[in-house]
């Protein structure tokens, strides 16, 4: 097979990347936006509506659509004429957000224990704890994307001095339905694992349900998150109140 | 419902079958068995669907039986396999009878084994799939003293063997673009495909780490990268810039800079490669590559073509002293061996 060596320059955006043998990325940001984020949202679900012969698999991320084809169906060439295509159609930056979306209002304790990094966090957004909680419970956060452990949102975005970098050190472990923060974001774990964001509260929502056939993963992208701060011993009480943890939804029209 | 009874089972084992496509959009990667091709080995085996589920070892291997007669089929890395005193040949069908003890230990090379029984593992299936996710919750640990449900096995041949493709001693994969290729130097990029790297003993099925003499891999900006998709193949860099390569359970988005991905042709091989196996890579041409690629029914149909009855090797033939040998002969041995 012939060797050559791949471009070292970027396109300009909307981009295209391939990514492997049977996969391309559609990217509408270097940097999270929200148009860029919208776009995203709305490009794969235009994707998804066309219904190309030989496209096995979509997907977003924070800023791109993924499409996965069949190369035995459908070549690069082609597919890449057709994303192009779809792409000049219209401006994906100023597309709504998906329809039928929900509201999650998940109470969250952020005390003693289910907080050990809050204060922390709090320091370096300029913000004393208590302010700290305010704001992130202030507004309903969007689920940007899901991703690094099944049905786990990445919620933004919160005001600017909210962008702390992850910790150089990992945490070694979590717990499922940790509220973490990092990057002008809040992700409330899927699953117990290691992290460099930072721990800041707790709730008892289960975002991956494997013993649930029919709705496993909780949250889609678009949805929208509002954390409500209760005390560790009504958020305890919530333990047995199943995968919702007292969660209230509503679907936004 | 016939068991398979786990006698002993070193760690690292799970039920594996074809994964989970399609759930990417909600975070969970593809997962599956760690070598795909050995999957499609055991199905030409048995002659069954290559949906059905195998039971992937590693390390330590371990010791089986059946509470009612099956059919066995044995792939991937090739271990020392025994049915009581008689040893069995490897990328083989073969019949397993109640009593009987099957004992597979470490394997020679590569990394991961599979053992195929007629009818597949019946697992309940979760999202559409019988494969062991563990760090996700999906699929049971398996421990020494536990069984397995067979499906049913409407029968078939036993005692075959195939021709399968040796994929154990690392060598040159071929690679393409991935995410973040483009931001990497140019001569980092030609240095990447200049060295040669050296699987580490840290790796499971999330990642497998390759460490090299020379300066890490870095792209300009890359800790604050925005989180991308990742697909099982992808070579992504750490922060201190030591490549990992991606297994079937890597994380479905990440923001590490990834600077190529694996063909899936040359992936089973590369996750194969035993710790102190060395890899190096090329990038090839992305329409050449599309073009040649064999789909895995295409690699199927392949293999099922080079199946034939077993020939017993004149070695585990007991009282080999009562046979007269013609010098040389050694039917039946798969040639994919030592």
């Amino acid at each position: 097979m012939r060797r050559t060596m791949p471009a070292t320059e970027r396109a300009p955006l909307p981009r295209l990347t391939p990514l492997g043998l049977d996969g391309i990325l559609v990217t509408f940001g270097d940097t999270l936006s929200d148009p860029a984020n919208r776009a995203a949202l709305a490009f794969r679900a235009a994707i998804e509506e066309a219904a190309w012969d030989g496209v096995r698999e979509t997907a977003s991320s924070l800023c791109s659509a993924y499409l996965a084809f069949d190369p035995a169906r459908l070549s690069l060439a082609e597919v890449t004429e057709r994303v192009h295509d779809l792409l000049a159609r219209r401006d994906w930056s100023a597309e709504g957000l998906p329809a039928r979306r929900r509201r999650f209002v998940i109470p969250a304790s952020f005390e003693g224990d289910h907080a050990p990094q809050l204060a922390d966090a709090a320091k370096l957004a300029g913000l004393d704890p208590e302010e700290a909680v305010a704001q992130i419970c202030a507004r309903p956060l969007r689920a940007l994307a899901l991703g690094y452990a099944p049905g786990q949102a990445y919620l933004g975005s919160l005001p600017e001095h909210w962008d702390l970098a992850r910790q150089k050190d990992l945490t070694p472990t979590v717990k499922e339905g940790a509220v973490v923060t990092a990057v002008r974001q809040v992700i409330v774990f899927a699953s117990t694992s290691p992290t460099g964001w930072r721990q800041i509260g707790m709730t008892r929502f289960r975002c991956f349900r494997p013993e649930d056939a029919e709705t496993p993963i909780a949250l889609a992208p678009g949805d929208e998150v509002q954390l409500r701060p209760v005390s560790a011993a009504e958020l305890d009480d919530l333990a047995e109140s199943g995968p919702d943890g007292g969660a209230e939804v509503e679907v936004l029209e | 419902m016939t068991r398979l009874l786990l006698h002993e089972i070193g760690p690292g084992a799970s039920v594996q079958d074809r994964g989970r496509p399609g759930y990417l959009a909600q975070g969970l990667s593809r997962g599956g068995a760690a070598d795909r091709r050995a999957l499609l080995e055991g199905a030409a085996l048995l002659g069954q669907s290559p949906d059905l589920a195998a039971l992937e070892l590693t390390g330590r291997g371990g010791s089986f039986g059946v509470d009612a007669p099956a059919r066995i089929a044995l792939t991937g890395a090739p271990m020392r396999a025994r049915l009581g005193e008689r040893d069995l040949a490897w990328n083989a069908s073969h019949r397993l009878a109640p009593g009987e003890t099957l004992s597979l230990s470490p394997a020679r090379r590569g990394v991961w084994s599979y053992l195929h029984l007629g009818g597949g593992i019946a697992t309940e299936p979760q999202l559409g799939s019988r494969a062991a996710h563990f760090s996700m919750g999906l699929g049971q640990k398996l421990e020494a003293g536990g069984t397995l449900p067979l499906g049913e096995d409407p029968g078939g041949e036993a005692n075959r063997v195939l021709d399968a493709e040796d994929r154990f001693g690392g060598g040159e994969i071929r690679i393409l673009p991935s995410a973040h290729t483009a931001l990497f130097p140019r001569e980092d990029l030609e240095r990447f495909c200049a060295t040669t790297f050296t699987r580490d003993p840290r790796g499971n099925r999330q990642g497998v780490r390759l460490a090299h003499d020379g300066a890490p891999f870095a792209t300009e900006g890359q800790l604050a990268l925005v989180s991308e998709i990742i697909v099982p193949g992808d070579i992504q860099m750490t922060g201190e810039g030591t490549p990992y390569l991606l297994g079937p359970e890597c994380q479905s988005v990440g923001g590490y800079p990834r600077i190529a991905s694996i063909l899936p042709a040359d992936l089973p091989r590369a996750l194969q490669t035993a710790p102190g196996g060395t890899l190096t890579f090329a990038f090839v041409d992305p329409e050449e590559a599309a073009r040649e690629a064999e789909t895995e029914e295409a690699y199927l149909r392949r293999i099922s073509k080079t199946l034939r009855p077993l020939v017993r090797d004149p070695h585990d033939i007991p009282d080999l002293g009562r046979y007269q040998l013609i010098s040389g002969v050694t039917a039946g041995r798969p040639d994919n061996g030592d």
